[in-house]
């Protein structure tokens, strides 16, 4: 008998459940489930980890059952590039200081959507940039660097 | 009279100036992103945090309070004037509310949405200051086994938060729980599923959850549908409603007030749910013969009370229990605990300045709100007309300087962009965020108290039933698991949340 996926949200939701869940327990093992009178810090995980490949067995299994909803359209544009931008800013904050991540992190995000106009994203870079370091560096007093390090 | 002392010690605190520009501060901000869509009270709260560091507990408090309760005002005007939702809680808003507008009667739309919020957060103050106290009174015989059944029953009371699949809504309650998981194991100091990454061995922040899979996700999803807005700001020429807007909706604010109080105090309600349980109210009371669809002056009325009412009375969970109702309260939880504050019935006894304080700011805060958004919608109407190519990157920028300044970690920042992929995965395939955000606050608690429990019995896991109060709310939570699984509540319920 063949099976064919006829709930594909629901098909790859249960296989992520299970996934997780079975990692869980396979790296879990290491963990003392301790004894009956005092429980160790395995057995909770032990416990989820069992839940999570239950539930997510039965989303799996209902998936090929019940007929549901394609997943739909994903924006992979949108989604690689946010993505892409916050971790361009995480790489750039400590080594090249905050005013290089900012313009890293705006201009990346801005090719995210197809309405960004290049004479707009300039002004509100500076914008931005200038509202980042009156309100989160003079204002708050938060410790960031600003420039590279010379 | 006891809770005369109380308010009274409470309007000593909220009246001092800084916790009533802290107040200001905070409504204003819930007002900002309550108008704008694609930000929520999650992701500002959680962007906020680091800031609210160096803050005394209570203005703290005072201020993320303002934001949640300011963003159910702010919310409605957009509704109502675009079509668009600003928060889920007005999407009901939005069917009536577009209508008026569209009619040229947004502005009483915008006034009876106003004051039935007013009202309905006044009443919800009220109700807080009244029956917190013998909750918390309540709270106090709780041991370690009542606790853990506590938050098992708040966790399944979640999973009627999430419209959508019960079982999936499990399985995120499941997947939350372990990811509360990482980190060094409080009991043994056990590294749990850090994977040799020193940064994990504090586990993982919930701020940098909460903005990865509200913020950052939604960002990414308002960016793959390009909606087209039309505002109808020309339209606002009068903003008091006639007598006769009043005559149709005092009723509608007085009953969406009491459902909103209502469903707010159970763990798992909250303003969304509110306000959609006023509108099918509505709608039904007012048969087939009303115009509710061309523009019902109650489908504005009742929601939007009820909704306030709501937000206002999940504080009472929250305040007394310890349990987190909806993401924000989680994220409240958070705040206090950042603040060295346990959440729980101790707070009122031990702390009541910032008790007292935080709820009579709640009613000071839908003062401002009035002043707020009725003389100043011009303002927020303007704000509208911000196009979301600008609004993103703004959004994106505080949410990296907010993750990073939370422990000045850039490993946060990635992090949450991981957050923000899984919670977009999550958005496509239909799982719902709320109950993983909340067991992933609740999990650590919830393991401590499960394993206090059993421990100081010997290993013998009845004692969860042995115990009257721990079985009443184990029984309570059985029977509502068993509620949503029978048919024809399953059927009202996905009926509640489509329309």
């Amino acid at each position: 008998m063949v099976f064919r996926i006829r709930h594909r949200k629901d098909f790859f939701a249960g296989l992520i459940f299970i996934v997780v869940g079975a990692l869980a327990l396979l790296i879990g093992r290491e963990y003392s489930l301790g004894t009956a009178t005092r429980m160790g810090p395995g057995y909770f995980p032990a416990m989820l980890g069992w839940l999570l490949v239950i539930l997510g067995g039965t989303i799996f299994l209902r998936s090929l059952w019940f007929d549901g909803p394609n997943v739909g359209h994903v924006g992979y544009r949108p989604l690689v590039l946010i993505l892409v931008a916050m971790l361009a800013f995480a790489v750039l904050l400590e080594t090249a200081g905050l005013v290089v991540a900012l313009i890293a992190l705006i201009s990346i995000a801005g090719f995210a959507s197809s309405e960004t106009r290049l004479r707009e994203t300039m002004p509100l870079l500076a914008v931005l940039i200038a509202v980042a370091l009156g309100l989160f560096v003079y204002g708050l007093g938060l410790p960031l660097k600003i420039w590279p390090a010379p | 009279m006891d809770l005369l002392a109380n308010l009274s010690l409470g309007f000593a605190v909220a009246f001092t100036l800084k916790n009533l520009a802290y107040c200001f501060v905070g409504v204003t901000l819930g007002t900002l992103i309550g108008v704008l869509p694609g930000i929520g009270p999650v992701a500002t709260i959680a962007m906020l945090l680091p800031i609210t560091f160096n803050l005394p507990p209570e203005s703290a408090l005072i201020m993320l309070a303002g934001i949640y309760y300011g963003a159910q005002y702010g919310g409605s005007t957009s509704a109502i004037l675009v079509n668009i939702p600003g928060e889920a809680s007005s999407v009901v808003t939005a069917m009536e509310g577009y209508q008026m507008a569209r009619q040229g009667r947004a502005g009483a739309a915008l006034s009876i949405a106003a004051i039935g919020s007013f009202f309905a957060g006044c009443v919800g103050t009220l109700l807080i200051a009244a029956f917190a106290p013998p909750l918390a009174e309540l709270a106090f015989k709780f041991g370690p086994p009542e606790r853990c059944s506590l938050y098992v029953l708040g966790l399944v009371a979640a999973v009627v938060l999430a419209h959508g699949s019960l079982i999936k809504a499990l399985a995120m309650i499941a997947l939350g729980l372990l990811l509360g998981i990482i980190g060094t194991d409080v009991t043994s100091g056990t590294q749990r599923y850090t994977f040799g990454i020193s940064n994990l061995s504090d586990g993982i922040g919930f701020a940098v959850v909460a903005m990865g899979m509200f913020g950052i996700a939604e960002v990414i999803r308002s960016l793959e549908n390009v909606t087209k807005r039309e505002v109808f700001t020309s339209n606002i020429s009068r903003l008091w409603p006639s007598k006769e807007d009043f005559r149709g909706s005092w009723k509608a604010i007085l009953r969406g007030t009491a459902l909103g109080s209502l469903l707010g105090i159970l763990p798992g309600g909250g303003a969304v749910l509110g306000s959609f349980a006023s509108y099918t109210m509505e709608k039904r009371l007012a048969g087939a013969r009303s115009n509710f669809g061309n523009g019902a002056i109650q489908g504005v009325a009742g929601p939007e009370a009820a909704n306030n009412a709501a937000a206002q009375t999940s504080f009472i969970p929250m305040l007394t229990l310890g349990i987190p109702s909806n993401p924000v309260m989680a994220l409240m939880v958070g705040a206090m605990i950042i603040q060295g504050v346990q959440p729980g019935p101790q707070v009122m006894t031990q702390r009541p300045e910032l008790f007292w304080g935080m709820i009579a700011s709640m009613w000071v805060g839908n003062v401002l709100l009035v002043l707020l958004n009725l003389p100043l919608i011009g303002i927020w109407v303007r704000l509208l007309r911000v196009p979301y190519r600008l609004l993103y990157p703004s959004i994106l920028m505080f949410c990296c300087i907010g993750v990073y300044s939370l422990n000045n970690n850039v490993m946060d920042v990635s992090l949450a962009a991981l957050f923000g992929l899984i919670g977009y995965v999550f958005l496509k395939l239909d799982c719902e965020p709320a109950p993983l955000l909340l067991a992933f606050v609740l999990g650590p608690l919830m393991e401590e108290e499960l394993r206090r429990s059993v421990n100081t019995a010997r290993g013998d896991w009845s004692v969860f039933v042995s115990r009257p109060l721990s079985l009443g709310l184990l029984l309570v939570a059985a029977a509502l698991l068993l509620m949503i699984i029978l048919p024809n509540v399953r059927r009202k319920r996905e009926e509640a949340f489509q329309e």
